[in-house]
């Protein structure tokens, strides 16, 4: 009698109970969080939103059918309804606003990826570091923190821009500057609560220093309610950066800047709704993306909520 | 022949704000050197702290702490994590969550610059009576008494020549209790390890260890051998009524 041979699946392999390399244990992780995050429709959808955003951004030359800067005829293109030839129509120096809308997705994700890697860095670090050490170092980077918290979010981030001038490069630095405090006071509770815990005491006990003890042991277990913070707040980067567009402290025209789209609609918002509607559209269906992913996110790295 | 461990008038204070806890008051024990020492006591007696002092851990204490005839400097040095090294009470809160077993025990051999990590890891884990099959395995994939054998080969990967054990297996059910006890037994012939182990189980305290010292609000009461024990033969009334206590329970 033969016995048919058990071929692993590749399901199989990540999702074994005795990984046999160090590899495959980080991939059979990655794997379960990945189940377990496909369970949630609204994380998908979000996932959805945001994979298609990077996607219209990368691939904006092929997708967007007319120029974004440079309009059509100023005599007869000019405010044209939504139709066959300009699916969103066209604004007010006759340049198709669907296409502005492809290219300005570049400059939403430049401004919410840019942000995202200045500022989560700098809150996590004040953050653990605060928390781990305590004592008079907790107290001096904290006050800064709440200097910080005291001011709203986009004035600060006006003062900054108004300082340094306006430009999306800016508003990148005034936003990233004005967003890490948040970050920081999370880091530093999550810390505060695992600082004393057994596991940090035992490699204390191992010689470990406190920088290796921080880095290797108490970030990672502060950064996925983090990462979860930095999504949800990714909608609120994209208002601020539409906001400074708005008020013309952002993105300078032609860019295609959403916020600033809108600030150039906001003339024609009776007659012409189309002109401001459609980039407001494209930031709430992207700010939608980013809360879904985040809550998502939240049910799956979350290790307190997890079995 | 000097003590490896010699502690003399260990006190060690708890302040919060204004409140300040007195954990362990004018504390001196002895332990030679390959001896299985036992601390028993009811809970807030301070024996966890007396080990807790030792390593380090505790905040602020007076007295002199002796290892090896040498007094323990108030930072403690790479040189002392190779001597000592403790195992915890609670195999659930000991382990990082989100490091596996190969990292746990890799990580000291990395920070003392030892080179031959892969096999000591392994060696380490046949050691505790843990196969191959568990090296990448994350904590959340072992059992209670698989953890505490991992947390064992943690505190073993230095070879120290003192174990402290902070009540090793209290958070463990019965069958399991034993098996790690017998482990630990079985270390500590083959390696000539000393022990200070820290129990509330007088049975778990006179299955492992030679001598004991009896605490209670922080002071030593009563100091037993292991043969004084087993005959009850104890001469202060707590002690007494602990053996009593415990009498007791296992009649029941």
């Amino acid at each position: 009698m033969t016995v048919a041979p058990h071929v692993p699946s590749r399901r199989d392999w990540l999702l074994t109970e005795q990984p046999a390399s160090r590899r495959q244990a980080r991939l059979g992780q990655a794997y379960r969080t990945w189940l377990a995050f496909r369970g949630n429709p609204l994380a998908m959808v979000g996932l959805g939103i945001i994979v298609a955003l990077i996607l219209v951004a990368v691939f904006a030359d092929l997708i967007a059918p007319y120029n974004p800067i440079v309009g059509g005829d100023l005599r007869t293109e000019r405010l044209l309804p939504p139709s066959a030839a300009h699916l969103m129509g066209t604004d007010d120096q006759a340049r198709d606003i669907f296409s502005r809308l492809v290219h300005g997705s570049r400059l939403t994700l430049m401004v919410v990826a840019l942000v995202a890697v200045i500022a989560t860095p700098i809150g996590v670090f004040v953050g653990t570091t605060a928390g781990y050490f305590g004592g008079w170092v907790d107290t001096v980077l904290m006050r800064v923190t709440d200097v910080f918290l005291a001011f709203p979010r986009l004035i600060l981030a006006l003062a900054f821009v108004a300082a340094l001038g306006p430009g999306i490069e800016n508003a990148i630095i005034a936003i990233a500057i004005t967003s890490w405090p948040p970050y920081a006071r999370l880091a530093r509770a999550e810390t505060l609560t695992i600082r004393d815990s057994d596991f940090i005491a035992a490699i204390r006990l191992q010689g470990a220093s406190s920088a290796r003890i921080i880095w290797g042991h108490v970030v990672p277990l502060c950064t996925s309610s983090v990462i979860v913070r930095v999504t949800f707040d990714m909608a609120g980067i994209i208002l601020t950066a539409a906001g400074l567009g708005f008020i013309g402290l952002g993105a300078q025209p032609p860019q295609p800047e959403w916020g600033a789209m809108i600030a150039a609609g906001r003339r024609y918002l009776i007659d012409q709704w189309w002109v401001a509607t459609m980039p407001g559209l494209a930031i709430f269906v992207v700010s939608l993306g980013f809360n879904f992913l985040g809550d998502g996110l939240r049910d799956v790295l979350d290790p307190k909520a997890r079995k | 022949m000097t003590p490896l461990i010699d502690i003399r008038d260990l006190d060690v204070r708890f302040t919060a704000g204004a409140s300040q806890v007195h954990a362990v008051r004018g504390l001196s024990l002895t332990v030679a050197e390959g001896e299985s020492f036992g601390l028993v006591g009811e809970s807030g007696s301070g024996k966890s702290t007396v080990l807790r002092a030792i390593c380090g851990l505790a905040p602020t204490w007076d007295g002199t702490i002796l290892i090896g005839g040498r007094a323990l400097p108030p930072r403690r040095g790479p040189e002392f994590f190779r001597q000592v090294q403790m195992v915890f009470q609670d195999p659930y809160a000991s382990l990082h969550p989100r490091h596996t077993v190969d990292r746990v025990l890799s990580e000291p051999l990395a920070i003392h610059g030892f080179s031959d990590r892969e096999t000591r890891v392994e060696r380490a884990l046949e050691e505790v009576g843990l196969g191959r099959g568990f090296r990448f395995r994350y904590p959340h994939q072992l059992s209670g008494g698989q953890r505490q054998r991992v947390a064992i080969a943690r505190a073993l990967i230095l070879e120290p020549r003192v174990l402290l054990l902070d009540e090793p297996t209290s958070a463990l059910d019965a069958s399991i209790q034993a098996e790690v006890l017998n482990l630990l037994d079985r270390l500590r012939t083959e390696r000539g390890l000393t022990y200070i182990m820290v129990s509330h189980d007088l049975a778990v305290v006179a299955h492992m260890c030679d001598r004991l010292l009896v605490m209670q609000h922080g002071q030593g009461v009563e100091e037993l051998t292991r043969a004084a024990l087993r005959a009850r033969a104890a001469t202060s009334p707590y002690t007494q009524a602990l053996l009593e206590a415990s009498r007791g329970y296992t009649a029941a």
